[in-house]
């Protein structure tokens, strides 16, 4: 797909994960800041979802089939913003872990959605 | 939620603030991924190529299945939906156990990846270490002792 745009919501990713993962640490809940990095890394995501359709919709296809790759797509957009509404329902040190798990987790469904495009050959 | 049963007897613990709050939250969060995750890759993997290996498949949904009940018994509490996820988590890790143990000394016993092959190695490891925390998780917030009959 893109890849740049695949290793910017990865990195973004794992920052927001490393962020959040240090408030759990100190025991803090997600504030106005952690929502606005979360902000940023869905429409990174968003962005990625239309970048994804709109090459689909040309008549590329992902190495692992055209299914696969949009139900990654869609997990992907809604990683973090799920991630953000549970820690909204629980603010605590646990709330802002929800989200550092969600990062990790974006990230891990970034590496498998570069696989199912293609790898290297995208 | 927990006064969704109230027994009038029972006088409630003061550590009983609900499976579903504190870590509990996070290990909802996580069980509502990996039901989103197993399910979803059971169906495909059902609908479009199940003859291929058919009990791979069928343990992905079997999995699916478990979280979901989990997912669902961490959101609504109480005592019984902490029993249940207590035995849903332990069927889990034997799961788990079996499975990865299976997958590690015969390859060829799972012809298709599944949630559980190899300890869970494709999603971090997080099956065996999601319902070894969730055990313990749920052991600590029970009642503390007392007659609960």
């Amino acid at each position: 797909m893109l890849d740049a745009l695949t290793i910017a919501v990865s990195a973004t990713a794992l920052l927001l994960a490393a962020w959040c993962g240090f408030a759990a640490f100190r025991d803090q809940s997600t504030k106005d800041w952690h929502f606005i990095g979360m902000a940023i890394v869905s429409l990174l995501v968003l962005v990625q979802l239309v970048v994804g359709v709109v090459k689909l919709s040309r008549g590329e296809k992902p190495h692992d089939g055209t299914v696969i790759f949009v139900a990654y797509l869609l997990g992907a957009a809604c990683t973090i913003p799920a991630a953000g509404f549970m820690s909204l329902t629980e603010r605590t040190r646990w709330g802002s872990a929800i989200v550092a798990a969600g990062g990790i987790i974006l990230a891990v469904l970034e590496v498998r959605l570069y696989d199912i495009w293609g790898g290297i050959s995208a | 939620m927990p006064e969704a049963d109230a027994v009038p007897e029972a006088p409630e613990a003061p550590e009983a603030p609900g499976i579903g709050r504190g870590p509990g939250r996070l290990l909802l969060s996580l069980y509502g991924v990996f039901t989103v995750a197993a399910l979803s890759r059971a169906i495909v993997q059902i609908s479009m190529q199940f003859d291929e290996a058919p009990l791979a498949y069928t343990l992905s949904l079997v999995a699916g299945i478990i979280y979901a009940v989990i997912t669902v018994a961490l959101w609504r509490g109480g005592e019984a939906a902490r029993r249940l996820a207590l035995v849903s988590c332990t069927v889990e890790l034997i799961g788990v156990l079996v499975v990865g143990t299976m997958t590690v000394v015969d390859s060829s016993a799972f012809p298709d990846q599944t949630v559980w092959s190899d300890y869970g190695i494709g999603y971090l490891f997080l099956p065996v270490i999601v319902p070894i925390s969730g055990l313990l998780w749920l052991r600590r917030s029970g009642p503390q002792p007392q007659q609960t009959a």
